[in-house]
């Protein structure tokens, strides 16, 4: 596959690994947070750890929008698909997310509620288009990269007078979440950020720009394939060892610091911050969050219906709090492994398969010197 | 989630859609969010919206890059 395979090559990976291991300097240690769970998968599939040189610790943020969601808000969405003559929509991740009392969506599914799983914010819309006895809500989630294509269903909804169409907007932003892990005085000590690949494309490289000159840590844009991670640790590696913190871009092929400037300005159209917004493992993150805007109120979900408005307490031997901060690795969880498994998540960080727990059970458990 | 793939367009349909092509796999999706795109580009993918043409000629640079750096001699330590 084009763009693909070329980035995989084994023993393109293996030299610059070797690259890496000539730069790191002996007992230097190095915590990069890879803030994107693409990223952390990326690297847990292909073994990149084991790559690495032992200086370097890859710590991984926050950056899964599926384990940073809160249960209260997954128990709203059941509370949605709960109402009369609603058909819930959303992506597939999310059927699975355990919220209050081990409930899903996939669950509330199986015992009879109308939760379809969709690819995409078109299938929802041709659905509300198609069954105008049904009220479609859409439940919205993900970082910038996925929050165009809800702006662009907001905007096709108004244009048709598609009444019977709403959304659950549950859209959260990278650079509060980064300024909020490095404001944290719980937050292990970082060194550097390799910086999401697909939300970059969207929203440029300029963003993290205020956040690297504040804060004085390096920031390497990276695409996700393996050769993109290994090159950004390079990168990385450089600017720590030279003391500067700049944003640097490895994902040139498709990113840009202005981003992709007309769905920037579609969001900018459809949706608004909202004060604070509360992310599971982080707390109440000021500015972090979107809101479907006035003028588009007709589709908001939470306007159209008294959605609760709870904030449920994880469950106290979860450690996906920790985890999303990089304190604990998923092994000093207790409950990894034991109770929570992937046909058995206790958590998002086991449930959805770019968390962290997940990757370290499909991929991780395997290295040597493992041994849960 | 934030899984998007280079695919490559092989048809532009009416209404801002388009046909794309990733690995035997063709797929109908949005084009709202891009502009300028023609038969031949490869887009990046996600969630049914094109987000970015990718840049062939920075993709090649990227992976000049790779090579040279993977086969610079290093110090044995």
């Amino acid at each position: 596959m084009k763009y693909i395979d070329e980035f995989r090559n084994g023993e393109v990976a293996r030299g610059l690994a070797k690259a890496i291991a000539a730069e790191v300097e002996p007992g230097r240690a190095y915590r990069l947070m890879e803030f994107c769970g693409g990223h952390t998968h990326a690297i847990s599939r292909y073994g990149l750890e084991d790559l690495l040189p032992d200086g370097i610790r890859m710590i991984h943020g926050p950056g899964c929008p599926v384990c940073v969601l809160p249960i209260g808000r997954i128990d709203a969405a059941l509370w949605l698909a709960a109402q009369p003559g609603v058909t819930l929509c959303s992506y597939g991740d999310m059927l699975r997310v355990p919220g209050s009392e081990r409930r899903s969506l996939l669950k509330a599914k199986a015992a009879g509620a109308d939760i379809r799983m969709v690819q995409s914010t078109q299938d929802a819309l041709a659905l509300a288009q198609k069954r105008p006895d049904r009220q479609v809500v859409f439940f919205a989630i993900g970082f910038e990269t996925t929050t165009p294509p809800s702006a662009v269903a907001l905007k096709q909804a108004q244009a048709l007078g598609l009444a019977n169409f709403s959304m659950f907007s549950n859209h959260v932003l990278t650079p509060p979440a980064i300024a909020h892990i490095l404001d944290s005085d719980e937050t292990v000590k970082l060194d550097g950020f390799v910086g999401p690949a697909h939300v970059s494309t969207v929203i440029g490289s300029r963003p993290y720009e205020g956040a690297a000159a504040h804060y004085n840590k390096p920031v390497v844009i990276a695409g996700f394939e393996p050769l993109d991670v290994l090159q950004a640790v390079l990168m990385l590696v450089r600017q720590v060892n030279q003391g500067r913190a700049e944003v640097e871009n490895e994902f040139a092929r498709a990113v840009t610091r202005d981003g992709n400037l007309k769905a920037q300005a579609l969001v900018a159209e459809v949706f608004e911050l909202r004060p604070w917004f509360e992310w599971r493992g982080l707390g109440r993150v000021a500015d972090s969050a979107l809101a479907i805007r006035p003028e588009f109120a007709a589709f908001d979900a939470e306007r159209r219906w008294p959605v609760p408005d709870i904030s449920v307490a994880d469950n106290p031997a979860c450690d996906c709090g920790a985890i999303l901060r990089g304190l604990k690795r998923p092994v000093e969880c207790r409950l990894f492994g034991t109770v929570c498994t992937p046909d058995n998540p206790m958590g998002s960080c086991m449930v959805s398969a770019e968390g962290a727990c997940a990757a370290h059970w499909t991929y991780g458990r395997f290295r040597e010197g493992e041994t849960r | 989630m934030c899984l998007a793939l280079p695919a490559l367009v092989t048809e532009l349909l009416p209404d801002d859609l388009a046909k794309v092509e990733l690995g035997g796999v063709r797929q109908k999706i949005s084009l709202a969010l891009v502009s300028d795109v023609a038969l031949g580009d490869y887009v990046i993918v996600h969630v049914g919206y094109a987000l970015a043409k990718l840049d062939p000629e920075e993709a090649a640079k990227t992976l000049a890059l790779f090579e040279e750096i993977s086969q610079q001699p290093t110090e044995a330590r």
